[in-house]
């Protein structure tokens, strides 16, 4: 029998989804939808009594209170001007609720052969036309690529429909294509292939090899004597995929530049942004040995514990613990699905930590996002994209749904506009881990058994490794939705609390997490300088009918690879039991050297590890950088600068982000010390947070992040230079020191292959290394994300070259944290550090649409002298409050200190510290965006000593704190070019994106 | 003297339990993480605790609504231990998540099943009914926000000794109190089963955002009709220090949270009556 149960909520309840429905179809312009109501719908498949549907109904899915359900009611017409849109998902999506509500069915003592599937139905009442209704359809209630809009023929259809892809034991769903699946060895024909055939081989099994990698595969199986099969072709280009191996930045780079030397000017000490000589080229081998990770190596730090090896970078906490913090990002699957994309984007690097050493415990996320505005003209929307409001909204959630059910406190975070990431949105999600100090490193033995434990393998996500290591188009949706998936953190939680415990109980010896690439790539790594033979049809399937190889590289998520000693096996499994968690053993390393796989004793590949993992030629790229000459911006100096500060605490970078950062526990695990939000309403802008792993304990972490791209339409190495810049001293103004300060690098850029992108791209890691080298700060562990571009109609648009630069430093004591909220009136403030005609890029020229050439510069040596002297006084108890100056300026670092502590101020330009000579207009000394400022607050009874700590730095006693809430500046002439109610700057700041 | 111990119970999606252990073990008393299989297989017994706390989280994913399955687990595999347990004495906890479990397996506000001294079977489904509700917040979203609370006179034995207005984090999407039928709510209110009012700093009851979720009468927290035991949407557990407040690096720096109050009060009562 088949029962398809409505749940709706009663008349008297307030509906709140159909509400947020109701509110976004206004939002795409659609007047005429006059109601909107939503019901959950549940269909139960099987040998199920009405009496036990009807129970199952009235104990199980409503909710009596509030709810009300109905059994096959859902047949009726609808009246008019209505509509009812069922959306459903699509066979083989995983739809985790399935899974739970068979659980809660058999706890009520229900045996039958069950399927459970479940589908949502909206209906919108309204003179809608046909058209209208598809944007409805399309741009809010469903993503085709996961899910469909269920026919009304199809409805009457449903038993016979839903039986082909039910299994009824399990209830999970099975894709109708190929239900069972016969074994047959597939091979490629590669010996007789020409060029242009490889080409087409790579091409169209979306290998994405290019001629010489192809021909190196030929060559290697032309010494063997015959064809790869399907599996070993696969194995190999998931191996070599620019999203395993960073071809680019491994590989080689043939780099020219051409500076216009005249922005450049006066080259800070330490820093040396001309990377050849004129008219000369400079020969790169490995660009991430020749500046990130020779940072770390020249540096040389005590407490970098495990650097650039592992899934995460780990450093020293305490005499206990280490810390680990990697950052992934996840573009291209969250272009297409906003929600599934960010979902799987935060449940991978919580793996990466799970995955480091022998396993972390997540204690903090943070999540940087940048998308193109989100009021996008949607009839400029470039084919085949969503729209970025609805791709914002899609990412919140996912992070939200993932973070919040791990548990995971989100604390840090950034969201950034620019039109040109329509096509591309950048969503970069990271993970701090904590583990004991005698459980960072893992061996795996020979021997040892292949254990995989976790969610189980299905076609899900097949293909991401190769797919995120090109670019997109507008077919990608189509070609490329295997690689969109849903995460399920529940699995992902109960994997996370089992292997903790294992680890604790010493049951295994290595761990790596399941990501890109699937078992291939997990396996063929831990077992690289062994040997693995693995039997494909042990692996744990969510249905059958996957082939071998589908099984081998499925990226399936929640699942982890374990190398188990043979006499721990019984006690892990019994282990993974008892917290409902499948564990089983897929195969053994071995001392072979060789990656044999097997499908029911067929042997399907047999490759050799050495050249699976050092066979790839090393392909030399060209890079050409020329520096852009934008026009010289001309602005008018205006005497009144309030509409300006106004206008720009509106921007989309610069507004307040309360509506993302709510929806993200950031209390859960009880540690957070410094909240994203702060101040006297708990709603101002923190420059950082500080979280305390360990409850009883003093010491805690600071987490940061730097990110500007708009530095990089003029340069990007001091793009680079000013990312790490923000980050440390946003370490420095939560009262953090650059004691133990490590750093992570993300690179997103577009076509590597595209000289032009790659040498900004090689001036950016440059930028990485003279800054991180003059600071002191080394890098533990990194990614890039290349290929961000979209081409439609053969035009490319690619991502403005973006950085994000995340900083991590242990606090000993957090009772020193400082936050940014201006507390108390009569208080001094200080502006520390000196400020530029450095308007290049800034928030200010972007009023005026003008891009100018002057961008930030770092003066390391001057900056390390200031971050020192503010440590040492925060550590004293000098320093009230201290805001870090970035995107606008004083000007807004200023006015957000004074409104989030509900306090008024008076500032006097005049005092500020800045370069006499150039730099003559109020404006451009409120707005300019120079590195290595603060504004401090300090009690006026602590003055002297201040001063005296900062003597010889450059530093301003501008203004005070006052308890009339108006916000006053003084110009260089001592008039008053500002005046306003702090009430009216909060609210420009705190409208734009109040949704 | 012997500790109170106390079973943090948890499940698939349970995400608080390593903190209110911790509130626990700093309130004095000895707790242990508790997965339910370990209850449902004997393996652990219920009974060899005085309290049980159910913390936040969102157990099996809160599909079918917040709660609701492990809700349906209890009522269904462990309806007896949690009746004995309720009548011996003992006290429970349901923080969040916890309290949205008790009120969907319609143990709070729970007058009827149990009175003490007249046990009543509670796997018998009429005997145990849902009257009341956790459902999702006006504001449509999950939200992470410090509210004020106040207690109107009740019996709880979780609330003595607390300041007029406490000050704890709520994190929830679902957490709008409802009750289906207006006599329910008359009774929580004739009977001082109400603990915990959403209200404004100066402790007058409040609009959103004071009150996060438009629950009615700003109803934050229940208790049953002997007073010991309780729900709450609020996390105390995540006020024990006063380093967790998101002002105290402003403000002053208090030597407790207020939340170390409310599950001190527990343990204490548990002390004195059931060792």
């Amino acid at each position: 029998m088949l029962y398809e149960i409505e749940i709706k909520d009663k008349p008297e309840t307030f509906d709140a989804i159909a509400e947020g429905i109701k509110k976004d179809i206004l939002d795409l312009g659609i007047k005429s939808a006059r109601d909107v109501s939503f019901m959950q719908v549940y269909i139960l498949e099987g040998d199920l009594s009405e009496a036990q549907a009807e129970r199952i109904s009235d104990e199980l899915l409503v909710d009596k209170i509030s709810q009300s359900y109905s059994i096959n009611g859902g047949k009726k017409g609808a009246g008019k001007d209505e509509f009812v849109v069922e959306v459903a998902y699509n066979p083989g999506v995983m739809d985790p609720v399935e899974e739970s509500t068979l659980k809660a069915i058999r706890d009520l003592g229900i045996e039958e052969d069950l399927c459970v599937k479940t589908a949502k139905k909206y209906i919108i009442k309204g003179k809608l036309s046909a058209r209208q209704l598809k944007t409805i359809c399309e741009k809010l209630l469903y993503n085709k690529l996961i899910q469909h809009v269920v026919r009304h023929d199809e409805l009457s259809l449903r038993a016979p429909h839903l039986l082909r892809y039910c299994e009824p034991r399990r209830g999970e769903a099975i894709p109708f294509f190929n239900p069972d699946y016969l074994f047959q060895l597939i091979t490629v024909e590669l010996l007789r292939a020409s060029d242009k055939k490889l080409l087409e081989i790579s091409k169209k099994g979306q290998l994405f090899l290019n001629l010489p990698e192809m021909r190196a595969i030929k060559n290697y199986f032309y010494g063997l004597k015959r064809n790869p099969t399907d599996c070993e072709l696969e194995t190999i280009a998931q191996t070599w995929s620019e999203h395993c191996w960073h071809k680019t930045f491994r590989g080689k780079i043939d780099y020219s530049e051409k500076l216009l030397k005249t922005k450049i000017g006066t080259v800070p000490l330490g820093m040396s942004p001309f990377l050849t000589k004129p008219g000369k080229t400079r020969l790169i081998d490995n660009l991430l040995k020749s500046t990130i990770m020779r940072v770390t190596k020249e540096l040389n730090k005590p407490w970098c514990v495990s650097v650039f090896k592992d899934n995460s970078g780990v450093i020293r906490f305490d005499h206990k613990y280490n810390i680990c913090f990697k950052v992934e990002t996840h573009n291209h699957p969250s272009a297409l699905e906003p929600f599934g994309g960010a979902n799987t984007g935060i449940g991978g690097v919580i793996r990466d930590s799970l995955g480091t050493g022998l396993g972390a415990k997540p204690v903090l996320n943070t999540d940087v996002f940048c998308f193109a505005r989100p009021d996008y003209p949607f009839n400029k929307l470039p084919a085949g994209t969503l729209h970025p409001k609805r791709i914002m909204k899609g990412v919140v959630s996912g992070v939200r749904d993932y973070g919040n059910k791990m548990g995971i406190p989100t604390l840090n975070g950034a969201i950034l506009f620019h039109d040109r990431f329509v096509g591309n949105p950048l969503v970069y999600c990271g993970t701090v881990g904590i583990m004991p100090k005698d459980k960072c490193f893992k061996k795996t033995n020979i021997g040892d058994l292949i254990v995989v434990v976790g969610g189980k393998t299905g076609r899900d996500g097949i293909h991401g490794a190769t797919f995120s290591s090109g670019e997109l188009t507008q077919k990608s949706e189509i070609i490329s939705s295997g690689a969109v998936q849903i995460g399920n953190p529940i699995q992902e939680k109960k994997m996370l609390d089992t292997i903790l415990q294992a680890r604790d109980k010493n049951l295994y010896s290595a761990i790596t997490d399941c990501g890109a690439g699937g078992l291939s790539s997990a396996v063929g790594e831990m077992a690289a300088s062994l040997g693995a033979e693995v039997g494909l049809d042990t692996v744990p399937l969510k249905y059958q009918g996957l082939s071998y190889m589908e099984i081998w590289i499925s990226e399936s998520q929640e699942r982890m690879v374990l190398s188990v000693p043979k006499e721990n096996i019984d006690e892990l499994i019994k282990l993974f039991n008892l917290e409902d968690v499948e564990a089983v053993v897929i195969g053994e390393f071995t001392d072979t050297g060789r990656l044999k796989l097997f499908y029911k004793d067929n042997l399907v590949c047999d490759l050799d590890m050495r050249f699976l993992h050092e066979g790839l030629p090393k392909l030399a790229k060209k890079a050409a950088y020329i520096q852009p000459r934008h026009q010289e911006p001309k602005v008018r100096h205006s005497k009144d600068l309030t509409k300006y500060l106004l206008r720009i605490l509106s921007q989309y970078d610069i507004c307040s982000k309360e509506w993302v950062i709510r929806q993200y526990d950031h209390e859960v695990q009880g540690g957070s010390v410094l909240k994203p939000l702060v101040g006297v309403m708990n709603d101002g802008p923190s420059d950082a947070s500080v979280c305390r792993p360990i409850l009883d304990s003093k010491k805690g972490i600071i987490v940061s992040n730097g990110i500007n791209f708009r530095y990089g339409f003029i340069d990007h190495y001091w793009m680079a230079a000013s990312c790490i810049d923000e980050a440390l001293r946003q370490i420095i103004a939560v009262g953090g020191s650059l004691k133990e300060v490590a750093i992570l690098d993300n690179f997103c850029w577009g076509n590597p292959d595209k000289p032009d992108r790659l040498g900004s791209l090689v001036r950016a890691a440059y930028g990485c290394y003279d800054t991180a080298k003059a600071f002191g700060v080394p890098f533990i562990s990194g990614k890039d994300s290349l290929y961000n571009e979209y081409t439609v109609k053969g035009k490319s648009l690619s991502i403005p070259g973006t950085l994000l630069i995340s900083a991590i430093s242990v606090m000993d004591d957090i009772h020193k944290t400082i936050s940014m909220y201006a507390k108390q009136a009569g208080d001094s403030l200080y502006v520390v550090g000196d400020s530029y005609n450095e308007l290049g890029g800034s928030h200010y020229y972007d009023l005026f649409r003008f891009t100018g050439n002057r961008v930030p510069k770092v003066y390391p040596k001057k900056a390390k002298l200031i971050f020192g002297a503010l440590s040492r006084a925060s550590s004293k108890g000098l320093i009230k409050a201290m805001h870090d100056c970035s995107e606008g300026g004083i000007g807004v670092a200023a006015a957000e200190m004074a409104f989030s502590g509900d306090l008024g101020a008076e500032i006097f330009l005049s005092e500020v510290p800045y370069a006499r000579n150039d730099f003559t207009r109020d404006d451009f000394v409120l707005f300019s965006e120079s590195n290595s400022r603060f504004i401090v607050e300090v009690e006026n009874s602590h003055r002297k000593e201040f001063e005296k700590a900062l003597k010889g730095l450059p530093f301003g006693l501008i203004g005070s704190v006052k308890d009339k809430k108006d916000f006053k500046v003084h110009g260089l002439d001592g008039n008053i070019c500002i005046k306003i109610k702090i009430g009216a700057l909060k609210e420009a700041w705190q409208k734009p994106l109040r949704w | 003297m012997p500790k109170v111990k106390v079973c943090v119970l948890r499940t698939a999606g349970t995400n608080c339990d390593k903190e209110t252990a911790f509130a626990f073990r700093k309130a004095g008393s000895e707790p242990e993480s508790v997965h339910i299989n370990s209850l449902i297989r004997a393996e652990k017994k219920l009974e060899d605790f005085q309290v049980l706390a159910l913390p936040g989280g969102f157990s099996y994913g809160d599909d079918l609504g917040a709660g609701k399955i492990l809700a349906n687990e209890l009522r269904c595999r462990l309806a007896e231990d949690v009746r004995r347990f309720i009548k011996d004495g003992k006290l429970v906890i349901g923080i969040c998540n916890g309290f949205q479990i008790l009120v969907k397996a319609g143990i709070l506000p729970g007058t009827r099943p149990y009175r003490i001294g007249r046990c009543v079977p509670l796997h018998r489904n009429s005997e145990l009914k849902q009257e009341a509700s956790l459902i999702i917040n006006d504001s449509g979203k999950f939200e992470d926000r410090w509210v004020y609370l106040k207690s109107p006179q009740n019996k709880c034995v979780w609330t003595k000794c607390l300041p007029e207005v406490i000050y704890l984090p709520v994190a929830h999407g679902e957490g709008k109190f409802v009750t289906g039928d207006k006599k329910v709510l008359a009774r929580l209110k004739r009977n001082k089963q109400i603990v915990f009012q959403y209200c404004d700093e100066k402790g007058a009851l409040s609009g959103y955002p004071h009150n996060p979720n438009g629950s009615i009468e700003n109803i934050a927290g229940i208790c049953d009709e002997t007073g010991r035991i309780l729900g709450l949407m609020p996390h105390p557990e995540r006020h024990v220090y006063g380093e967790q407040h998101p002002r105290w690096a402003g403000e002053r720096l208090r030597a407790a949270g207020d939340g170390l109050t409310i599950i001190r009060n527990g343990v204490e009562y548990a002390q004195k009556t059931l060792l």
